[in-house]
């Protein structure tokens, strides 16, 4: 069997267009997440949807449904205390993971289930996904991004500064809540694919990621919604491939492929922001005296210019020449220290 | 024609946070048109006056009217620009200058609609306001702590307000900023804003204001025509001649307590 005919599998294709989906919503939440500096918000969540998959799994409920509820809780929670607290909400946060995680092992051992069946929504299992998983998945996630992508206006301001907002009349409570339910929800879908404890990273890591490259927000959340593809389908076409050969859960396989590309766009970044920091224009601050410069002998009748090599950065109305530590102006026949 | 109403109208106003009063008995009237300086030492609450009078912090007693309606009814936000203190203008994400100055306009925008014609030529005429077109595309965290600050003048000034209220926007800004930043407030004075400012020192924007409202230890001290800055001084310290810094609500409560 090679790759095409593990594609013309039911459970493939539905897994598919479940990581095409949660791909685009998981890193749309997330950039807000991000911008309001609570990274971690998204794996919080993922911990207490764990008690909510195994209080679906006691009762015999479907545990996506469960899930939503009890996240969307959760995520609640974390906004409140984060909103009368002094700190920015790592507390809430920590209280959060701890109790959802030990609340969801502690409902699976009473239910009697098996770890085992957890585990498939920890770190993801395609194999699980049903077709009705699957309608629900992108119902949920047309939603997000309709949410993220329309409202953007709003939910950008609030988080970029509350203070502005409120004056500006924006509800910010109801938008941070709003915001907090979201991503509560990208959890829940995207835990069939890449599980509730790996998660967080597909909200977090294309954004890390598209930032390395961007200077706006907007194609910041733009490029992230396209890696977060990336990184899920291409993730999910690994563990597929891998699992002929071997026992390849999804989840780690597309965390392990988006932080490739955060690797791969990391060192590009810092070049790039080094070149600009270079290449800034000096302050447009003249030197008090004429300081004719001595040492242009060791260049051995050096012409600075277009293309001569030395770093040419704007200073006021001309051009200084960046090296060995000075900074020459042409002036006539020779170049001025600046 | 409609009786002209006054942009500000506090009365008897107090604050209190944390259960311990900050604000008392501030009286304070501003007519269109006017110029305020709001001034004082450190910790003499003209931060929380200002937090008060856009609505930030509630009243505990008192009443405020902007434009003449009651702040509990008040809708109209978009008359109203607000300049916050800079150091609330950062985030983890990568964000534009034109984007910074766009979301001013959100005032003036329904939900799920793109921006107009109009909304676009405000946040231009903004950007040129502040002097700062050129950098539109400029991410916001490679400018300078004075540049910034005119972004977020522009910010408020893209939404059109009739009131402008800054707080400190001259505060660790470089004295070439200060003067555009003194600049682009006196082209509003021409035009007839009414301007509401928070400031430690006036600097070059002493010619632009026309009145002065002290303040010393939550009260209203002073209030009438412009100080020198000595002055402002020597009004602080008359009473307190070894005035200490000193913290009006002492923090006794751990990072989980409401506020």
């Amino acid at each position: 069997m090679n790759i095409w005919d593990l594609l013309s599998l039911g459970f493939m294709q539905r897994a598919l267009i479940a990581a095409v989906f949660t791909g685009l919503a998981a890193p749309a939440v997330g950039t807000y997440l991000v911008q309001r500096r609570l990274s971690l918000m998204g794996d919080g969540i993922g911990h207490v949807a764990v008690t909510g998959v195994a209080l679906g799994l006691l009762t015999g409920t479907s545990p996506t449904w469960t899930a939503v509820v009890v996240a969307a809780l959760g995520a609640i929670a974390i906004e409140v205390i984060r909103g009368r607290g002094h700190t920015n909400g790592d507390v809430a946060l920590a209280l959060m993971f701890y109790g959802g995680l030990a609340g969801g092992v502690l409902l699976t051992g009473l239910g009697g289930q098996s770890t085992s069946l957890l585990q498939s929504y920890l770190f993801g299992s395609i194999t699980t996904i049903s077709p009705t998983d699957v309608w629900v998945t992108v119902g949920l996630t047309v939603v997000v991004i309709v949410v993220c992508v329309g409202l953007a206006p709003q939910l950008y301001a609030v988080a970029q500064d509350p203070e502005f907002a409120k004056v500006a009349g924006l509800r910010v409570g109801a938008y941070n809540l709003a915001v907090a339910v979201l991503a509560a929800v990208s959890v829940t879908v995207a835990m069939r694919t890449v599980g509730l404890l790996l998660v967080s990273a597909l909200m977090v890591v294309p954004v890390a990621t598209a930032q390395q490259l961007t200077r706006s927000f907007r194609t910041t959340l733009l490029a992230a919604m396209l890696l977060g593809i990336g990184a899920s389908v291409g993730g999910l076409l690994l563990a597929a491939y891998a699992s002929f050969s071997a026992n390849v859960a999804p989840g780690p396989s597309i965390v392990l492929l988006a932080l490739a590309g955060f690797a791969a766009a990391w060192p590009l970044g810092v070049w790039l922001r080094s070149r600009r920091r270079l290449r800034a224009p000096f302050a447009p601050v003249l030197p008090e005296g004429h300081d004719v410069s001595d040492d242009h002998d060791h260049l051995e009748g050096h012409v600075h210019g277009e293309d001569c090599g030395h770093l040419a950065v704007a200073h006021g109305d001309h051009v200084d020449y960046v090296h060995d530590g000075h900074r020459h102006a042409p002036h006539g026949e020779h170049y001025d220290e600046h | 024609m409609h009786t002209p109403v006054s942009p500000l109208e506090l009365t008897g106003g107090s604050v209190a946070i944390g259960g311990r009063p900050i604000l008392r008995g501030i009286d304070l009237t501003v007519e269109t048109g006017d110029f305020v300086a709001l001034m004082g030492a450190n910790g003499s609450g003209k931060t929380t006056l200002v937090r008060a009078l856009t609505g930030l912090l509630p009243l505990s007693a008192g009443e405020l009217r902007l434009f003449g309606t009651p702040i509990r009814e008040y809708a109209a936000w978009s008359r109203i620009g607000f300049v916050p203190q800079r150091s609330t203008a950062s985030s983890g994400v990568p964000t534009s200058v034109w984007e910074v100055v766009a979301s001013g306009r959100l005032t003036h925008r329904k939900l799920l609609r793109p921006l107009s014609k109009r909304d676009r030529a405000a946040i231009d005429h903004a950007l040129d306001v502040v002097r700062m077109s050129d950098r539109r595309h400029d991410g916001v965290t490679e400018l300078s702590g004075g540049q910034q600050q005119r972004v977020l003048i522009a910010r408020a000034l893209a939404g059109e307000p009739d009131l402008l209220v800054l707080d400190e926007p001259t505060a660790g800004v470089d004295l070439p900023s200060q003067q555009a930043l003194a600049d682009a407030l006196g082209r509003l004075k021409a035009d007839g804003a009414t301007v509401v400012l928070v400031a430690h020192e006036l600097g070059p924007l002493a010619p632009l204001v026309d009145r002065a409202v002290l303040m010393r230890d939550g009260r209203i001290a002073y209030d009438g025509p412009p100080l020198a800055d000595h002055e402002v001084l020597d009004q602080h310290t008359h009473h307190h001649p070894t005035s200490t810094p000193h913290d009006h609500t002492p923090h006794f409560d751990i990072p989980l307590d409401r506020r």
